[in-house]
């Protein structure tokens, strides 16, 4: 047989360091969002106009305004973020980027973790930054907008992160977005509870850190835990394809 | 005869309630191409997929250097250069940006290696243009750009001639013998007329659907 | 023991088994429920505070808590499906999750026609009646996900992440519920809060949750079996059964 004479590669045996392929995966991430700016920006010019429905819908009342704006804010941000997460995983499905993540030599939780991240970034900080204005627009004391800010800063990875598990589920179904909603919603009611029950008890004068310990503890587990579930259901979505 | 890099061992797939194809027995030897054949539909790309570790729900076992693939995902996917249908290349990013993130899991290469590539991929004056100013056939080559920077002795390419110009087919097709000669192995479908010395094909679509 | 394990997971054992377990679970579950329902609607005391109306808990509380335990059921379906691939585990989660969530439903009904009486109005936002619309959605989302996809083996894998995620949310879900509800309206009337039952209520009630329990079986197997028949419809044991006439 000729094949005795032939050369034989030898299988690779060093991989690059974690930390360059995660950084890797986010700064492509991240570039690849501030490039596609309508993306950034229609999930907050949503949050906005949410928030503006209520006045026009419900009550222009300082009163009811007050007692509701953080309910109000927190619904809106869950939205809003509910909007952008379709996109999570799609596009890079769509070009052929997510096949080449499952193929990395790299944990595939670690990945996903950095594209969670990097989501959070590009989403849940600028929703953190727009609240104090909108806490103004609806008539929230500066304590509670404070207060307001501090829970959707510790809420809105937990969101990301929860969020990336139904955007890994549904990344190859055509019914995607709604899909996606009517899976996630159920998971943020208690980021929701906490988030908003937390303003409302430092409006009451009591002490939060006890709350955002609580919020603190939602986070920890679902960096602990959400990676694990997506890095699953991407591995079972991409097998569908 | 050296050993068999790759092996599926009475693989069986089912897909959507039709049997692809029954007690597929595959050797992957360093120093070979191979072609998967059959019409459309007969579950080349599923093949790939499964080999490449992408798609599990099947029967049979994979072997990665003679052990079971999924105890050793990490040596497998380091050592697998996959290139499907979609190019693995985002369109808001540029040629070099896209080659250098789909090579940082894997090793590190300087500016000038990537942008080298990029030239011998007929991409010269384009690394910085968004790749979604390009046109398919280009796209197409920032994926198989990776290709020429490639440690990796298994490569697994599902229609990679697609979109290529004349002269972009010519290049793949040495670039394919080259690494065969070189001592890789190469598992490919396509539909353009590939042949070399050597070459093994695996034909698909001739399962009779009657399962017992 | 493994190999009793395997032979579980042989839908054609199960199907045989079930067909023999079904008329049991019938006949008993039909039986206690019967008896549990005649003795709590029309034998029971009349409870002191709320008088006969009070009544619809021998239904609302076993559907109740029949809805939740067919939950708990689907996770560990669903651990076996991710794990061990046993076909037989993502059947059962397809076969009874819209079963769960019609349980659910009533559950939710029964509290709404239970609360009439008792709050004078059919909803309140109490924490166990809200911890229950959320399970509804919970179930919702498993059976949407489900049939949205096409293949059978990868909906079942993609059904079964989502339950268990659900599973590891559910006592988040209900102690956040339960927190807010107190923080919304203290010391109120909850329907947790059950008056101290004399033996007379208890035992009718423990008959329906048996009884229902066994009627569940019941269901389950029977859809199981039709399942199993659908899925394996090209393998010759099942051609050879309907030949033979029925499920045998």
């Amino acid at each position: 047989m000729p094949t005795d004479k032939r050369p034989v590669m030898t299988p690779v045996q060093n991989t690059a360091p974690l930390a360059q392929a995660v950084i890797a995966i986010m700064r492509r991430d991240l570039k690849a969002s501030l490039r596609q700016r309508q993306d950034l920006f229609n999930p907050l010019v949503f949050f906005v106009m949410v928030v503006s429905l209520f006045p026009l819908g419900v009550s222009p009342e300082v009163s009811f305004l007050r007692q509701s704006g953080t309910g109000i804010l927190w619904v809106a941000a869950l939205l809003s973020t509910l909007l952008s997460l379709d996109h999570l995983f799609r596009h890079d499905y769509d070009d052929g980027t997510l096949e080449q993540l499952l193929l990395a030599p790299q944990p595939l939780f670690l990945l996903v973790l950095a594209k969670a991240t990097a989501h959070w970034l590009v989403t849940g900080v600028p929703l953190v930054l727009l609240a104090p204005v909108l806490g103004v627009m609806v008539h929230l004391d500066g304590n509670s907008i404070g207060v307001l800010c501090l829970t959707l800063l510790v809420g809105t990875p937990v969101l990301s992160l929860v969020g990336s598990i139904g955007a890994a589920l549904t990344v190859g179904l055509r019914s995607g977005g709604v899909l996606l909603s009517l899976l996630i919603i159920p998971l943020y009611i208690p980021v929701l509870i906490f988030g908003t029950g937390t303003v409302t008890a430092a409006e009451a004068g009591a002490p939060v850190s006890g709350y955002l310990a609580i919020m603190g503890a939602l986070l920890a587990l679902a960096l602990t835990l959400a990676p694990f579930a997506s890095a699953a259901a991407l591995r079972i979505s991409l097998s569908n394809s | 005869m050296s050993e068999p890099l790759l092996q599926a061992v009475n693989l069986s797939c089912e897909r959507d309630d039709r049997l692809l194809f029954r007690n597929l027995d595959i050797s992957i030897v360093p120093g070979t191409l191979t072609r998967v054949e059959g019409p459309n539909g007969s579950g080349k790309t599923t093949l790939l997929r499964i080999l490449a570790g992408l798609h599990d729900a099947c029967q049979g076992d994979i072997l990665w250097n003679g052990q079971l693939r999924d105890r050793q995902r990490e040596s497998f996917t380091r050592n697998l250069l996959y290139i499907g249908h979609r190019a693995g290349v985002k369109a808001q990013l540029t040629p070099l940006e896209n080659l250098r993130a789909l090579m940082a899991g894997r090793r590190l290469l300087s500016r000038d290696l990537l942008a080298a590539a990029l030239d011998n991929a007929g991409l010269a004056g384009y690394h910085d243009a968004p790749c979604h100013s390009l046109s398919a056939g280009q796209q197409r080559r920032v994926s198989l750009a990776r290709l020429l920077v490639s440690d990796e002795p298994l490569w697994i390419l599902d229609e990679a001639f697609t979109a290529l110009d004349r002269e972009g087919v010519a290049g793949l097709e040495r670039l394919l013998l080259q690494r065969v000669s070189q001592g890789g192995a190469v598992i490919a479908t396509t539909h353009h007329p590939l042949a070399a010395d050597g070459m093994r094909r695996i034909q698909l679509g001739k399962v009779n659907d009657h399962a017992d | 023991m493994w190999q009793f394990f395997h032979k579980l997971g042989s839908p054609r054992w199960f199907f045989d088994l079930a067909g023999r377990l079904m008329p049991w679970l019938l006949v008993s579950g039909l039986l206690m429920s019967l008896v549990g329902l005649v003795w709590g609607l029309v034998f029971a005391p009349p409870d002191y505070l709320q008088g006969n109306s009070y009544r619809i808990i021998f239904i609302h509380v076993p559907v109740s808590f029949l809805a939740q335990s067919v939950y708990v059921m689907m996770a560990a379906a669903a651990l076996i499906t991710l794990v061990w691939r046993i076909k037989l585990a993502d059947m059962f989660v397809k076969a009874v999750a819209p079963v769960g969530a019609v349980l659910t439903f009533l559950g939710l009904f029964t509290g709404a026609v239970w609360g009439e009486p008792t709050w004078g109005t059919w909803w309140v936002w109490d924490a166990r009646l809200t911890s229950m619309l959320i399970l509804l959605f919970l179930y919702i989302g498993a059976i949407a996900l489900g049939s949205a996809i096409s293949d059978e083996k990868f909906a079942a894998r993609a059904v079964a992440v989502l339950v268990l995620v659900g599973v590891v949310n559910i006592p988040i879900i209900k102690y956040s519920v339960e927190w807010w509800n107190t923080l919304h309206q203290p010391a109120t009337f909850t329907l947790t809060e059950k008056p101290k039952m004399p033996m007379a209520m208890w035992v009718p009630l423990l008959l329906m949750v048996l009884g229902l329990y066994c009627l569940f079986g019941w269901l389950a197997c029977w859809r199981l079996q039709t399942e199993i028949i659908f899925r394996e419809r090209k393998a010759r044991w099942v051609r050879d059964r309907i030949m033979a006439g029925g499920r045998g």
